[in-house]
């Protein structure tokens, strides 16, 4: 099921949501996965629900799907490819002397 | 030099997410707690054992028939999310249902069915397996049957405020293993409560059919509600030793947030006389509706045909 923007959906056709969780490790929230809610309140307990059954999580975000503005795969290679030969980008790349300090 | 693959990074989201080597920080919870763990098992001085075993009998089939109607759901219910809550809901009942069927057959192993020599079954899966009908102990409301999802909905909204009124005091308990069992499932019973009353409040100001079924449900329910405060000579006995609260004083906690749910969802409960006793005994005494015997025949038909078998 996709719908476009905020274009009226069909009776009774739930909205998506996407559900992201914090684990009781992790610093940020991460996608999960997703699932159907009549309003936000009820998505939000239905990811508890859904995706927190194994003692994953402390927090959880949930958002609809279609508020969601997103990259398409068509655009893979303009968005992506050019940061692929950066290697500089990383702070690996470059060598510390070693007589830096507090590095 | 290269410390990084871009072309692997890129093709796998969830590689980034799960770590080579240990992917349990992520991929399942961790640090799961016992509630018994530290807990003195002793039974308290001046308890009598049979009324505490009894009174335990009460309280986890309770649970336990609650739990086996809640996960006929499965793979029924109207939505794929709402069957996945009513089966955590099931498996919270469950878990409190066993410790406190494992309380009892410590404080009076002979309410435990002997099983054939060599059966590996704990006496708890002996008293859930292999106890007939008027063994059990429930409340008739857990045992009737489900119905359609609102009136589902209505009997886990009557039995969890009950039931977290009941857990409220019970963690005061002088029993140390009640009290266990109950602040551990406070919290999930106010799960369930809330889970039930935002659903009735949903339902009933929902389309007209939602709200036609759930005064039906109510009309259908409301009947076993009474049960609920009626007191066997055991709970008077228990909460005069001061191991459970005596279940007419629960009366007026229920009836108050009962009555913000009716408020809230423009409900109010039928006037019609609680289900009657039968020669003045109830689920408490073991005498229960035929439903419970179809319950228990499904539930207990794999157990009994395998009384040697290990799960």
């Amino acid at each position: 099921m996709t719908t476009e923007g905020t274009a009226p959906r069909a009776a009774g056709d739930w909205p998506l949501y996407e559900v992201f969780v914090r684990g009781k490790r992790g610093l940020n929230h991460v996608h999960v996965g997703s699932l159907h809610a009549a309003d936000d309140t009820m998505a939000l307990r239905s990811a508890r629900d859904v995706y927190t059954r194994r003692n994953e999580g402390v927090s959880i975000w949930v958002v609809r799907s279609d508020l969601i503005t997103a990259s398409s795969p068509e655009e893979k290679d303009p968005m992506f490819a050019p940061s692929g030969d950066k290697v500089y980008r990383h702070p690996t790349f470059y060598t510390i002397p070693a007589d830096v300090p507090h590095m | 030099m290269t410390t990084h693959d871009p072309a692997g990074d890129q093709e796998s989201v969830y590689a980034g997410l799960l770590g080579d080597t240990d992917a349990s920080h992520w991929a399942f919870g961790t640090g799961f707690d016992d509630p018994l763990a530290g807990v003195d098992t002793a039974v308290p001085d001046g308890v009598d054992r049979a009324d505490l075993a009894a009174y335990c009998l009460m309280l986890g089939d309770d649970a336990l028939v609650l739990a086996q109607r809640l996960a006929e759901w499965c793979s029924r219910a109207p939505e794929l999310e709402e069957d996945v809550t009513l089966a955590n809901i099931a498996l919270d009942l469950l878990g409190q249902a066993r410790p406190l069927l494992a309380r009892a057959a410590q404080a009076d192993p002979g309410a435990v069915p002997a099983l054939p020599p060599g059966s590996p079954a704990p006496p708890e899966d002996a008293l859930a397996f292999f106890r007939d009908e008027p063994g059990f102990r429930n409340v008739r409301l857990v045992e009737t049957a489900n119905g359609d999802f609102a009136r589902s909905t209505v009997r886990l909204l009557l039995f969890a405020v009950w039931r977290l009124a009941l857990l409220e005091r019970l963690r005061d308990s002088r029993d140390p293993v009640l009290a266990a069992v109950a602040a551990k499932g406070v919290k999930e019973v106010a799960y369930h409560r809330d889970h039930a009353a935002r659903w009735t409040v949903v339902l009933a100001r929902g389309t007209e059919e939602s709200a036609r079924r759930v005064r039906a449900a109510l009309e259908a329910v409301w009947p076993y509600h009474d049960e609920l405060f009626q007191s066997h000579p055991v709970e008077r006995r228990v909460a005069a030793a001061g191991v459970g609260p005596a279940p007419e004083d629960l009366r007026a906690p229920c009836a108050a947030v009962l009555g913000e749910v009716w408020a809230a969802a423009g409900l109010a409960p039928p006037e019609v006389p609680g289900l009657a006793r039968v020669g003045g005994r109830a689920g408490r005494d073991g005498v229960h509706t035929e439903e419970l015997g179809r319950l228990l025949a499904e539930m207990q038909s794999v157990a009994r045909a395998h009384p040697l078998g290990s799960w």
